[in-house]
């Protein structure tokens, strides 16, 4: 009993003083709480469905910001992380026959050996050098693909994958809270030592080298990390949908960058609510309830971005996190725009 | 088998080193880079079929019309769009493929989906070392490289062209001496438009049009000023003409070439810069001051 009580006003404290504190979290906690009961509330089929390619996106978009927009290094291929474990899970999972959560992670890592490859030789590159370069990995891929249909199915994808569970809902229950944990894991990431090695990488290259960072060292990691959450989104994406030519796609890379770009690079959340707010937007709200017709979603949804993007360039999170909230100058802590001083070390905020 | 090579390649040399031009002069000159740069491209084939089927006018009147209206759409979308975001990187990449997307949208729901091949300029065939060529191909070339030469010239005699590489090489300074520094990019990006919309008037007779025909040149466009050197005029020139044949001989010479064929001009790029990471001409930029 007292042990219990002391975990419980543990659990009390941590809510109190990391959650509720600030409007932000708890909004992300109330949605996450929401969209984890979301199905109990028997919607139909395609919401379902449309929230879990979400979820999967999220994942992407976010192993994206973790590459792109911490460090610095603008990927323009991103999509070849996500199609080359979607081929590897689905090619092992028709050929061999094996299970979902066999197929996943060998395809994470066959995404992770591409980030060492792309990796190496990127690593001399800048830029807009750095960003065209990596455009050519997944066309190169597709270009192969479509040219050796005997093996790998050409135009179609690959025919039969199985999928991860037997209902909706029960793909579901695994793809969200997936994409929570890989999320937090990620934010974590980006929040440690390595994080802020990333950050110091993107403001200033030779300056993080100077200060001894084996730069050469964190930008590979940066790239294994990122194809490693890629990766898990394409192998989840394979036994979703399918494996096909979609998954290495040039509108699929730039599709990732205009997520997380709306949400907000270098934030992680960013993304994932870019996202959430996108894709549903795009797929349920504007056909299903406006009424919009098909051929107009796209146009309507390239207007958005854009005018967005014209009053927020920082992205539309972004722009509502400073709007709601200050950094403590003494202790970067993140507090409410209505405070005067900082929660926690109680300095002057400005 | 050798002379449709021939042919093909220097003509898809052409086009692809009009547009790689236009597009390395705007990011040279403003720092931007404009995926939407083949999507005026696109833009320009279209109004030109539609302005002579649909409106019913005389060809050269609707390619002129096309390319002013072209330039003119190029010209307001970098004024009141992107100019104002410019200083963003990536929200730029983004703006622009939104640009491009509301371009084949709005000319896939104004014009329909529909394959269409453009109005030829001129028919017939003239014999050149007995080979029978279309002359809407020679017309092709013969216009890039006029219009290749034109824009060595503006650059290189005329003021407005000094000021556009007084610019392009260091803004600040530039701006100091007296040179207007917006109207200059203005102007750059009124040339890289119009270059984009000629080009759109060379393909159009030549295969069919569909609203997502700016996406390969836009792959192909990337790829060339990467490997000729970002900024610089000459490497995109080489490099449209390397990578235009090896597109034509993969596509006539490998089994299953037309799906290889990006696959491996990317490749030869890549190869490229990975020697050279500042390409074959590349200027390697100052860092520009804050």
């Amino acid at each position: 009993m007292n042990v219990l009580s002391t975990y419980l006003s543990r659990f009390y404290k941590f809510f109190g003083g990391e959650i509720f504190v600030l409007p932000s979290r708890t909004t992300a906690l109330l949605l996450c709480l929401f969209l984890l009961i979301f199905p109990l509330t028997s919607p139909n089929d395609f919401t379902l469905r449309v929230l879990i390619i979400a979820s999967i996106y999220a994942i992407f978009a976010a192993s994206w910001d973790l590459l792109s927009g911490f460090t610095g290094q603008i990927n323009f291929g991103h999509a070849v992380f996500f199609g080359v474990a979607a081929y590897t899970a689905g090619l092992l999972n028709y050929n061999l026959g094996l299970a979902p959560w066999a197929t996943i992670p060998i395809g994470a890592l066959a995404a992770v050996l591409m980030g060492l490859i792309i990796g190496i030789p990127c690593l001399r590159l800048r830029g807009t050098y750095l960003a065209f370069a990596t455009l050519a990995f997944p066309l190169i891929l597709l270009g192969i693909i479509q040219a050796i249909p005997n093996i790998t199915y050409g135009e179609l994808g690959i025919p039969r994958v199985d999928p991860l569970a037997g209902s909706r809902v029960a793909i579901y229950y695994i793809v969200f809270p997936s994409m929570i944990v890989l999320g937090f894991i990620m934010w974590k990431i980006a929040d440690s030592k390595i994080g802020l090695i990333f950050h110091a990488i993107r403001e200033d290259e030779v300056t993080a080298r100077a200060s001894g960072i084996n730069t050469t060292r964190y930008k590979l990691l940066a790239f294994c990390l990122s194809g490693l959450f890629a990766g898990i989104a394409g192998g989840l994406y394979a036994h979703f949908v399918n494996a096909g030519p979609s998954t290495l796609e040039l509108l699929l890379s730039f599709q990732v960058i205009i997520w997380a770009v709306f949400g907000g690079i270098a934030t992680i959340y960013g993304p994932i609510a870019g996202v959430f707010i996108l894709y549903p937007l795009q797929k349920i709200v504007l056909t299903r309830y406006l009424g919009v017709p098909a051929e107009l979603t796209m146009l309507i949804f390239a207007f958005i971005v854009l005018i967005v993007l014209l009053f927020m360039p920082q992205g539309l999170i972004t722009w509502l996190r400073d709007k709601t909230e200050k950094i403590c100058p003494r202790c970067k802590l993140q507090n409410v725009a209505t405070r005067s001083k900082c929660r926690v070390c109680t300095a002057e905020l400005d | 088998m050798a002379e449709n090579i021939i042919v093909y390649g220097l003509v898809w040399s052409g086009v692809y080193a009009l547009l790689a031009i236009g597009f390395s002069l705007i990011f040279g000159v403003a720092r931007i880079v404009n995926l939407a740069h083949t999507a005026f491209y696109m833009l320009a084939a279209y109004l030109i079929f539609h302005l002579n089927t649909a409106a019913g006018l005389n060809v050269y009147l609707s390619v002129f019309l096309a390319i002013i209206i072209v330039t003119i759409t190029g010209t307001l979308s970098y004024r009141l769009i992107i100019a104002r975001i410019r200083q963003h990187e990536s929200t730029t990449l983004i703006v622009t493929i939104a640009l491009a997307v509301i371009f084949q949208e709005a000319v896939l729901k104004g014009f329909g989906g529909t394959f269409v091949s453009g109005p030829k300029l001129i028919s017939g065939k003239t014999g050149i070392f007995g080979v029978g060529v279309l002359n809407q191909h020679l017309l092709t070339f013969g216009v890039v490289l006029l219009l290749l030469l034109a824009t060595w010239a503006f650059l290189m005699k005329t003021r407005t062209g000094v000021a556009i590489r007084a610019t392009a090489q260091d803004r600040e300074v530039a701006n100091l001496m007296g040179i207007n520094v917006p109207g200059m990019e203005m102007i750059t990006m009124a040339i890289s438009a119009a270059l984009a919309a000629i080009a759109g008037a060379l393909v159009a007779p030549l295969g069919v049009l569909t609203p997502g025909m700016w996406m390969h040149p836009l792959i192909m466009i990337l790829a060339v000023v990467v490997l000729g050197g970002l900024g610089s005029l000459k490497g995109s020139l080489i490099g449209a003409f390397i990578l235009g044949f090896s597109e034509i001989l993969v596509v006539f010479l490998a089994p299953s070439g037309s799906f290889l064929k990006t696959s491996v001009a990317l490749t030869i790029m890549l190869i490229v810069i990975m020697i050279r990471p500042e390409g074959l001409f590349g200027i390697v930029f100052e860092e520009e001051r804050g």
